[in-house]
């Protein structure tokens, strides 16, 4: 090609302007983990632009301020097991009935697999009143059962997700195990899950980042002032009346983002399949 | 075989299809029942008929949600995308740095709605003292703005992703054909690329019109609806009939809002989905 030098300086002068512009991208997360380790005399706004000095650099204590004030370990524990218990519950079921739908076909497929669709473009606040009073009286108000409810409102996505892979499954491999004796379920967990694994990866990917991040759901849902996720905890350290200290606020944003991404740098390229892979859906 | 599955279908289906009743279905029934009802708590239910639906056009909150909703929609879903799409352009022409570039502009993407909100309220507040000016908290338009440049950061390396997914899958034969006829690159973009990618962009589209529309979490972190309800957009307006007005006929209302806005949220995306598909061509 004659114009490679061209499109080589045009490229360096590009990759120059990205690298300011992902520097621009940073700066708001570098902003906060700046100021968590500043007293919090020197956040006021016209402050806040400041980097620490010697007179205003505190360490770590705005962390373990805030994590004891805010009982914030327990929070922590329970968006864990919240999004854990969900997100493997979510696998396990939806996988079976996405199989279900695409090798058996009849009105409980269809109506199924409809459902699912419609239930994905509903908004949450269409339910939102409705649904914290069946979950108060049956008794899943609490972060151990919440995972039913997460189940049911997000068994949507998965379940598209898995047909939408599924479909393109040979019917041979699972045909001749059934041949060799295996029942349903033994082909399901023995032949249909392994095959499976990078779906369910995707999946298990997307519903996370919905589970672990959700407001309004766990709000509504749990008893506020028995149990509360991460979300629930800082808006409820910052919404709450009275002054706010900004300092500890800061710092709790940062436990709650820095574990998120690290995890991210770690596993980014399942991340990344995952999202073109769930963007195959619509 | 199909009859062999069929047979275990309490155990594939079943699960999955109570959690749903509970979680979904039973919900949004009993919730399209309440919208005729007048209700505080679920016991003293009152039918009322229509009146629920006449008055949520006779409040002004609502009107103006549903207008600053739309606004906010169509300038957010159209800078990301445009955004977005020229970020992938970029990122697909072998340029150093390119995975290092995508790392970080999807990496707002995992931080949750209301962490954000927070995170912008700050600097943005920061910002806009520096330049004496008044505060988000203060002024609508600033908060407008603040909300559309949140949601920037947050979704346009998201779209940017599922853009460059789309672009890789140009068959690079068909671009240089055009080269080879003599196509300048703005055509090859206009009648190749784009159409090529209309997959993606239906999808993104899609995503950022729902997205923007159903937005709530963001929204109350960053301004709250602040001043005076003025950047209250639908989702955080029927949260707040719910939850924060006080007199016997907002629950009633509120739920009527919430079936109007569904109504909206779905009419919204069939219109949307039948404009994009038809635009879509085959390689």
């Amino acid at each position: 090609m004659e114009n490679s030098a061209k499109t080589k300086r045009v490229n360096a002068v590009l990759s120059v302007l990205l690298g300011v512009l992902c520097v621009a991208w940073l700066y708001p997360v570098a902003l906060i983990l700046f100021n968590s380790f500043k007293t919090e005399r020197a956040i006021t706004t016209t402050r806040v632009f400041e980097l620490p000095t010697a007179q205003t650099f505190v360490g770590l204590q705005n962390y373990i301020y805030g994590v004891t004030s805010m009982d914030f370990l327990r929070s922590f524990w329970y968006s864990l097991f919240i999004s854990v218990s969900s997100v493997f519950l979510i696998l396990l079921c939806c996988s079976m009935t996405a199989w279900y739908i695409t090798r058996v076909k009849g009105a409980l497929s269809s109506v199924m697999y409809y459902l699912c669709v419609f239930s994905m473009v509903v908004p949450f606040q269409m339910v939102m009143f409705t649904l914290a009073k069946t979950a108060d009286t049956l008794q899943l108000n609490n972060p151990y059962n919440i995972c039913i409810i997460y189940l049911g409102f997000g068994a949507g996505l998965a379940v598209f997700m898995f047909t939408g892979f599924m479909k393109s499954m040979p019917l041979e491999i699972e045909e001749a195990a059934m041949i060799d004796g295996c029942n349903p379920l033994q082909i399901f967990f023995k032949v249909v899950c392994p095959i499976l694994k990078p779906t369910m990866i995707s999946t298990a990917i997307l519903e996370t980042m919905w589970v672990w991040n959700d407001y309004l759901l766990p709000t509504l849902v749990l008893d506020i002032k028995k149990f509360r996720t991460i979300p629930m905890a800082i808006q409820y350290f910052r919404g709450s009346y009275g002054k706010v200290e900004m300092a500890p606020m800061m710092a709790c944003i940062m436990i709650t983002v820095l574990p998120v991404i690290i995890m991210y740098l770690f596993c980014q390229k399942y991340i990344i399949e995952g999202v073109v892979a769930g963007a195959v859906k619509g | 075989m199909e009859k062999a599955i069929k047979k275990y279908w309490p155990v594939f289906v079943l699960p999955t299809l109570a959690a749903f009743l509970i979680g979904f279905i039973w919900p949004f029934i009993w919730g399209i029942g309440l919208s005729f009802c007048k209700f505080t708590t679920v016991k003293n239910v009152e039918f009322v008929g229509l009146s629920n639906y006449l008055n949520v056009w006779k409040d002004a909150t609502f009107l103006h949600a549903f207008g600053f909703t739309t606004v906010f929609t169509i300038v957010s879903t159209v800078l990301i995308n445009v955004l977005a799409f020229l970020l992938a352009m970029l990122l697909t022409r072998h340029m150093r740095g390119t995975n290092v570039f995508r790392t970080v502009f999807f990496m707002p993407n995992l931080i949750g709605g209301v962490v954000l909100g927070y995170i912008w309220q700050i600097l943005l507040n920061g910002v806009l003292s520096l330049l004496e000016k008044p505060l988000l908290s203060l002024n609508a338009t600033y908060g407008f703005w603040g909300i559309v440049i949140l949601m920037c950061w947050q979704q346009i390396g998201y779209m940017m992703i599922i853009y460059i997914a789309g672009l890789q899958n140009v068959p690079p034969d068909l671009i240089e054909a055009a080269r080879i006829d003599g196509a300048s690159n703005s055509q090859i973009l206009f009648k190749i690329k784009i159409p090529m990618v209309m997959p993606s962009i239906t999808i993104c589209t899609f995503l950022t019109l729902t997205n923007s529309f159903k937005l709530y979490d963001q929204n109350l972190s960053l301004t709250n609806g602040e001043p005076a309800k003025a950047t209250q957009m639908l989702a955080l307006n029927i949260t707040d009939t719910f939850y924060a007005r006080s007199g016997a006929q907002w629950k009633g209302i509120g739920q009527a809002k919430a079936v109007v806005f569904f109504l909206a949220v779905i009419a919204l995306a069939l219109v949307q989905l039948r404009f994009t598909r038809s635009k879509e061509v085959q390689a």
